[in-house]
Parts: structure tokens; sequence; C-alpha cells
């Protein structure tokens, strides 16, 4: 392959769209002529790492998508599954990591806006927003005002369209200084099984742009911000997108009155690289071509060129291709919103994509040399001083003399402190489907008006673990969330992904990505759950090094009947506590480790099969009523969850057992598959048998009931302290 | 046909009070689109909660101009009963139905967060069913709900009863630690002097079912039906 000279002007241009050189040459000799600026810009946006996953796409197939529920895989704006003969839920995630960085307020809320699009695109009804994030350590003065800036951005705009946000995760540590994590993830609701795709069926249909005019806001977003590592933020603020969530709220309800009739074929959302990639993903997806004219799109600023409206990311656009004949009843649903529609261009049969301005033809692209960008596997190595960082002695590290400032101490630890503050910012309820808010239950619990059913949402995922054993840390992301899914009594039925890694240009980051896919997909086959959609945001670095790596992972369960839905909180005073899995806590990784001693070592790890079994167990106690509350034991260890137990209901506890780890490691190491649960002494034998047929090792720990929290002669506190350490913890660490 | 819930652009709460009225009591109820203007089907219109016309410029101070807004009030002169919830209040205000405004929560930040209502009045059709005092657990979902009266309407609003639900604790005490909004004088909802015409922050539409955290919103709603099935003019239910 012969490397063409590059001019100066045609060098910048590369680099804003994040092309290389090669790729310029590989675009050359698949189209066998010179581009126009125009077409230099949709290949740039479509071969853009976040539209053309190609350094993903190869290891994004290991991934299980196939399962009897599943109507809809990876692939489409958003994931299908079945969970009734009459409802399917639809889901993602999404990242808006760059944008957030830069604008933390609209980043975030654009990130809300983009999910939600991606999942009313599909015919489905917006029912739940949960979010994950990651900052700097708040000591940070920058990193408080992103923090304080995203929280914001996601209540500004999920309040407005009146979707209940009801559940999240957020984790700090310094990886992320300046480089902050953004996920959000949106949850569906179809009625039937009538999904609409993002395909632009039939030769001669015309293709309407709907919902807000195009600006020249965030041109290069998908190639300059969301493909590429970042230093000077300053000349990237024009890159981010700014919301409009009330345009947003009228646009799901003109879109799915639409959904409802039978005037299209298919419905787009304008997301990354804006009409670009839409256009060009719609006519690829149903095997056709697309011929648009940029003069027929409605715009907001003066003087925009071709490729300024091709390249626009301006948020709250969708793209119908309506059926013929049919325009005018699509028209209506619109004007009734106050919304545009206006046609556009037509389907063509020729698999073009051709842009026109005028009339006069400035890009014509067979459409999956667009979609098809080219794919990378590279041969990933483990960092060098991993094996060093894995294989640290922690067997000599001091105990701590006060175990209880230690429980305090973590309590108040932003990682694990309540996050109320930031939950009450977020309309929780709207919808009226919400039985167990966030903040109440290891994962939220909507019930499904006129059945008793419901499902319920967790998102989760560990870096640290990941950055100590991607493979291990992937399963266990997967493990943990589809567990906390299990504690309120459902049966993990599906996922979502956000995978958010560093420069996988670099072999070590590019390792760490294959590592934990690799590992993810070995949960989701023990635990028999399908992959239904996923994001990957790479290039996430600060400092020049990378974030931890941060798969993300959105569960969702299903729940025969709400009303036996369990709690983390104690339920009543004089019930027994007792912890249900393997006795293996340990140091790796734990947030105790961190905290207390400085240090991110060791090597995690996880039994898939010991995890099937606890879930398994876990769920038959709750459906059989034999369980008052279920916490699964995570951040902190065993000593965490039982005062989160507590400080949820304000009942005490006390307890003495006998372990042969040291003092520490037994309250506080980390271990996967263990949950806490608290249940009547009267269903003890009951739970024994049940735990014996399960497999699963269960021990009882103590009793609940008084008002202080006491475990041997190593922990004795009054509630109200450990109360008043985790209520407050967050604030005073934004204070 | 009974009740009327209306929808602006941006509305949200719409479907939850439908729900409520079709699903929990059984009662008639349709959607009224706020370009439409005829009201004579109705018992009680209600002004729902959400964002209507994004709150842009100021909450409520766009939806107050829809075609709908003429006839909630000739329907309010009548006598009818109209209901705003939310957003709903704050167009109620907007509109100069109810007195005063409704301005950003004292913390600047939104809250979503169950509250308890004290009871003020019992003498209105909204409240005919609660026991003066009674102290309600209702939830708020708002960022901007802080209640501002002039001390003139105030002292009005003071001597004719027009308070009728006050922040406070769950033994009814009027603290600022109850006040989630900074609201004056701890005031979560208002009538107009007629007594027809109720505005409040919180959402009764939320808490009308136990599984959802709880029913006392139903005190709120038990008292329309029975003042509506009460009146002497009232038409035969459809």
């Amino acid at each position: 392959m012969a490397t063409a000279k590059l001019s100066p002007e045609l060098r910048k241009s590369l680099d804003e769209l994040a092309l290389t050189p090669d790729e310029y040459q590989l675009i050359l000799d698949k189209m066998g002529r010179d581009l126009t600026y125009l077409e230099l810009g949709l290949f740039g946006s479509l071969w853009s790492e976040h539209c053309g996953y190609k350094h993903s796409k190869p290891l994004l197939r290991l991934f299980p998508t196939k399962h009897r529920r599943v109507l809809q895989g990876p692939g489409e704006n958003a994931g299908v599954v079945r969970i009734t003969p009459k409802y399917s839920i639809c889901m993602k995630v999404e990242s808006h990591n760059h944008p957030s960085a830069i604008e933390p307020y609209q980043g975030a809320a654009t990130g809300v806006g983009g999910i939600v699009r991606d999942v009313f695109t599909m015919g489905a009804r917006p029912i739940a927003l949960l979010n994950s994030l990651r900052f700097g350590p708040l000591t940070e003065p920058r990193n408080k005002h992103l923090f304080r800036g995203v929280v914001s951005g996601i209540s500004g705009y999920g309040n407005c369209i009146g979707v209940p946000d009801v559940g999240g995760e957020v984790q700090f540590a310094s990886v992320y200084s300046g480089n902050p994590l953004v996920n959000a993830m949106c949850v569906g609701l179809i009625e039937g099984d009538t999904i609409i795709q993002g395909k632009a069926a039939g030769p001669g249909n015309p293709i309407m742009l709907v919902g807000a005019d195009t600006g020249r806001d965030g041109i290069h977003g998908a190639s300059g911000l969301a493909s590429r590592t970042f230093e000077d933020d300053r000349e990237l603020r024009p890159t981010v997108q700014i919301g409009n969530p009330f345009l947003e709220k009228v646009l799901i309800e003109a879109c799915l009155e639409l959904a409802k009739t039978g005037h299209i074929v298919g419905m787009q959302d304008l997301g990354a690289a804006g009409l670009s990639s839409s256009v060009a993903e719609c006519a690829y997806r149903a095997g056709t071509g697309i011929d648009i004219d940029v003069a027929l799109v409605p715009r907001r600023a003066e003087g925009m060129t071709a490729y300024d409206v091709m390249l626009s990311e301006s948020q709250e656009r969708m793209l119908v291709i309506v059926k013929k004949g049919h325009e005018k009843d699509v028209n209506k649903i619109f004007d009734k919103w106050d919304l545009h529609s206006d046609i556009i261009g037509r389907v063509t049969d020729d698999k073009m994509v051709r842009i026109r301005n005028n009339g006069k033809v400035e890009a014509e692209i067979p459409a999956h040399l667009l979609v098809d960008a080219p794919q990378y596997r590279l041969k990933g190595i483990p960092p060098a001083n991993l094996k060093t960082i894995q294989n640290r002695n922690l067997n000599n590290l001091p105990v701590p003399n006060n175990l209880n400032d230690v429980l305090l101490k973590l309590l108040a630890a932003p990682n694990i402190a309540s996050k109320r503050s930031i939950y009450r910012q977020y309309d929780h309820q709207v919808q009226d489907n919400t039985v167990v808010p966030p903040g109440r239950g290891d994962a939220a619990i909507l019930r499904l008006k006129g059945t008793r059913k419901g499902i319920a949402l967790k998102t989760d995922g560990n870096g640290r673990y990941c950055f100590l054993d991607p493979y291990a840390g992937g399963a266990i992301a997967v493990a943990e969330a589809a567990r906390n899914v299990a504690c309120t009594g459902a049966t993990p039925i599906a996922i979502t992904d956000g995978l958010n890694f560093g420069n996988p240009d670099k072999p070590d980051v590019y390792w760490q990505l294959e590592e934990c896919i690799k590992g993810m997909s070995a949960a989701c086959k023990a635990l028999g759950v399908p992959v239904i959609s996923g994001n990957v945001s790479l290039y996430n670095e600060s400092r020049g090094e990378p974030i931890y790596p941060t798969p993300i992972v959105g569960a969702l369960g299903l729940i025969d009947d709400v009303s036996t839905a369990a709690s983390s909180a104690f339920r009543q005073a004089g019930d027994d506590v007792y912890l249900i899995g393997p006795d293996t806590p340990e140091l790796a990784g734990s947030e105790y480790l961190e905290l207390i001693h400085g240090m991110v070592a060791g090597k995690p790890s996880i039994s898939l099969a010991m995890e099937k079994r606890v879930q398994r167990f876990i769920i038959a106690a709750i459906k059989r009523k034999l369980v008052h509350s279920s916490h699964d034991c995570s951040d902190g260890g065993i000593a965490v969850a039982l005062a989160e137990s507590a400080i949820l209901s304000n009942i005490g506890f006390s307890g003495a057992w006998s372990s042969k780890n040291r003092k520490d490691i037994e309250l506080f190491g980390e271990g996967q598959s263990r949950i806490l649960i608290s249940a009547s002494p009267s269903d003890a034998e009951k739970l024994k048998a049940l735990a014996k047929s399960s497999r699963v090792p269960l021990r009882k720990l103590g009793i609940t009931g008084g008002n202080r929290f006491h475990i041997g002669t190593r922990v004795d506190l009054p509630l109200n302290r450990l109360v008043s350490s985790y209520e407050t913890g967050l604030q005073q660490a934004l204070a | 046909m009974r009740f009327g819930v209306i929808v602006f652009p941006g509305t949200w709460s719409d479907v939850d009070c439908f729900h409520v009225l079709e699903k929990v009591y059984r009662q008639p109820v349709e959607y009224i689109w706020h370009k439409d203007k005829d009201l004579s089907n109705f018992d009680c219109v209600i002004l729902p909660g959400g964002f209507s016309y994004g709150d842009y410029l100021r909450c409520g101070a766009i939806a107050r101009f829809s075609p709908v807004m003429d006839s909630v009030k000739s329907f309010a002169d009548k006598g009818k009963l109209v209901y705003g919830i939310c957003n709903g209040f704050q167009i109620l205000c907007e509109a100069g139905l109810l007195p005063g405004a409704l301005r950003r929560n004292a913390d600047l930040q939104f809250h979503c967060e169950w509250v308890n209502l004290r009871t003020e009045t019992t003498d209105t059709p909204f409240t005919g069913n609660a026991k003066k005092g009674q102290v309600l657990r209702v939830p708020i979902s708002h960022g901007e709900g802080n209640y501002y009266a002039s001390p003139s309407e105030l002292k009005r609003l003071r001597d004719r009863s027009g308070v009728v639900f006050s922040y406070s604790t769950a033994d009814g005490k009027l603290t600022s630690d109850a006040n989630p909004n900074g609201s004056i004088e701890n005031i979560a909802g208002i009538r107009n002097e007629r007594g027809n015409v109720m505005g409040m922050m919180p959402h009764p539409e939320r808490c009308c079912e136990s599984i959802i955290g709880g029913k006392d919103g139903k005190v709120i709603f038990n008292s329309i039906i029975k003042s509506i099935a009460s009146r002497p003019q009232k038409r035969k239910a459809s």
C-alpha cells in the first residue's frame, strides 16, 4: 500500500478527525479516487473509535448474546429482552466521559439525553435511568467542580423529561482525576413485541428529520473528542453539545405516538457523528442506499456548510423513515407537538450514501465502506509491574489497634458513605412504579403496572479489581451486578455494559480490554445472562496515565411478586443474622487496604460456580419468604455490610463468631459471592436445609436489636455514631 | 365525566394522576390537551406536575398563556374544582388564580424526598376527609418550590384560612428542619378565597398505593371525590 503524500492542511484535517495516514490511504484505495472534503469528514466520523469500534469489535464478539428471551441483541440502538408474554424491556448504557470532563453539566445532561433517545427510538417508553460515575478524589477542587456539575446535569436533564433516576453508583480514585467517567443507562418498556429498528428500508420511502434545528454544536464530537486522549480542554469546548430536555420530552411523546401507528418503517436517533452516522447506519442495516440534500435540513446557524450539517451533533434530533404516502399523517403528529418534520431525502436501492447540497452531489460513498471501519486486533501485553503489585505481601501489614475507628472511617469514605445527597437531587418516583428506591436495597425495583411482577435494576463496576486482575475483575463486575439484583429476590436475565478504558494502542491497555471482556463473558456464560447492548469508551487517561480498566455492568432482573422484594435494611429486632457464601475474605483491592494502608495491591478472585449457587440460594430463600433482609457483602467487607443494614433500619446488631482469619481481614476484607441476610429464628432450620441442598456455606454472625453495633471484643459503637459517619461522609468530603 | 387532567408540553405527572384516578379510584377521567378549550364536561380539573415548556423563563410563566388557561379561569369562576400539583401550582400562581410565587429552593438543589404535611384547614373540598392538624406523609419532587407571598398576601392567607398544608415534623411541628425548600412560614399548599382552587408542591398522586411507599395521598383524592359527589348541581357520572 502506497502512502499518499499529505499536505500540511490535510494532515491537520486528518488529525482533527483522528484518522491515521494509513487509514486515509486505505480509504483512497477502497474508493479508487480522491475524496471531497465532506467525504473525508464522513469517513473520519464513522471510522472513529466511538462510531466504528475499531479496537473493540473483534473482542465484543466474545460476549454471549443469545438467549430465548432476547428479541434484539447488540448492533441496534439498544437491546431488547422479553420479560412476560405482554412486555419487553429495552436497555443500554452509554458513556459521556470526555464531554463531561470539559463541561460537566452539559456533558452529563446530553449523556442522559442520548441514551434516552437510544431507547425510545426502539419504540420503548423510557421508565428508568441509572448511572455509574467515577471521579478523582474530592480533595482536589477540580474534581469537586466536575462532581457537582455532573450530578446537576443528570438532575437537570432527567428530572425535566419525567423518567425516574432509580439507581447508580459512584467511586472516587486518583486515576480518574480530570477524566471522570459518566455512564448513563436507560431502561424502556415495550408493550407487545413491536420493535422499531433503525432501518432505511423500502426504496422510494421518504426520510424525515424531526426535532431540533441543526447548529454547529458538537462537530467532531465523535472523532475529535471521544476517540482520543486530550490534554488542553479549552479549544474542545465547542465540541460539547448543549441539551434541551424540554424538547427531548416532547420528542419522546411524539415519537412514541408515531411508533404505535403504521406510518413508519424505521427510526434512528442522531447521536455521535450526527446525521452522518445515522443515515449511513440506517442504509447499511437495511441493505439500501440513501440520498439526502443538506439544503433541506432546518438550521439554527447561518452559513453552515454541508460538512457542518453532516457532522453537527446538535441534540434532540431523530431520523424517521416514513412509508411512502404517509408523510402527511406523520407531519400531523409532529405538528401537534409543535415539532418540525422535514423530508430531507429518500431511500434508494443502490446501497450508496449520497449527500447533496442544493442538488449538487458532494459525497457519494458505498454505505458498507462507511460502516465497516477497519478492525484492529492487537497483541496485548500485561503491564510490566502488575505481577509485583499482585504478589505484594499483605500478611505483614500492621493490624490497627482501634477497629472502631477503622469502621467509622470506612463508613465515612466517599466510596462507601450514603449517596443520599446525590439521589435526592434525582426524581426517582415519577411514573408511580418505584417499589424499592435508591438507598434502600441492593438494586432498584420497579413494578409492572397491572401485574404482580417487577424488574430489578443495578449498575456496578469495580475499577480497582479490574486494574489488579482484569479477567477476574471483569467476571466480578458481572457477578456483583447480578448478585445485587438477586439480593432483592429477582432473577438476573440480561446485562448491558459500558466499557471504559485507556488508549488501546498501548499494549497493556489493550490487554486489559481483552482480559476484562473475557472475564465478563465467562461470568455471563456461567450465570446464564446474555449481553444485549453496550458501549465502548476508550482513550480515557488522566495525566498521561490510563484510568483503571472500568467496565460498568447494568443488570436487569425479573421478580414474580414485587411485594416479596427484599431490602438491605434489617426488618426487626431479634432476627438471626447469617453470612451466606465462602469464608474467603481478601485484602486484595479492598477499600480497607487503600483507605487505611494506602495500597492498591493483591489479586482478587472469584469462583463462578459458587457465585451461581449463592445467587440461586438467595432467590429461592426470598421467594419462600425465609429472609427479612438481604445485602451483598462488598466494599468494606462484613463489618460495613452489617453496619449498612443496621444504619438503614436504625436497628442495632450484636454478634460474635470465630474465624481463622486475621481480625482486620475478617471484618474488612472483601470476597465474592457473600451475602448478609437476616431471618426469623423460627426459620433457622429451613434456611439451613436450603443452604445445604443449595451447597452454599451459611454461618450465623449474631442477632439484630438494640441501639449499639457490637462485634465480639473488636467493635462496639453506639448506632447513632455509625449513622452520623455514614450520612455525612460524602457531604463533608464535598465541603 | 368528572376528572380532567391537563397536558401541557413538558407535563409528566399527567400519567400518574390519570393512573390513580382510573386504576385506584375507578373514576371517569380524561386528558385535556393544552390547546383544548372546552371544559364543560368536567367537575374537577387537575394541573399536574412536570416542566411545562421546560420551565424556561420561569416555572409556569409560559404555560399560563396556553389556550386552555382562559377556560380554566372561567371554570374556576363557576366554582368548579381546580387542583394544581407541583408545576400545576406554579402555573396557577403565574396565572393569578392563587396568590404568591414559587422561587428556587433555598439550597438551590432539586429535592426528591418524602416530607410531612400538617393539614391546616379541613374546610376545603380537597381536605374535607382529613382531620385538622393531621400529618400526611407525601413526596416532593421540585427545584422551585420555595413559596413566597408578600406581607399583605400572607396576612390575607392567614386571616382566611388560605394555607391548606404546611411542611412539618412527623408530630406536626413547623420547624425549619422540616422545611425542605425555604418556603415562607413552611407553606406547602394554599387555596383561593372561594376555596375551589388549590395548589400544592407535594405529589399526592405518588402515594395512593402502599406498594410504592404510602397511601396518605388518598386523603386528598377521597376528599375531592366526596365533595363532587355531594354537590347539588352535579351531573350523573358517565
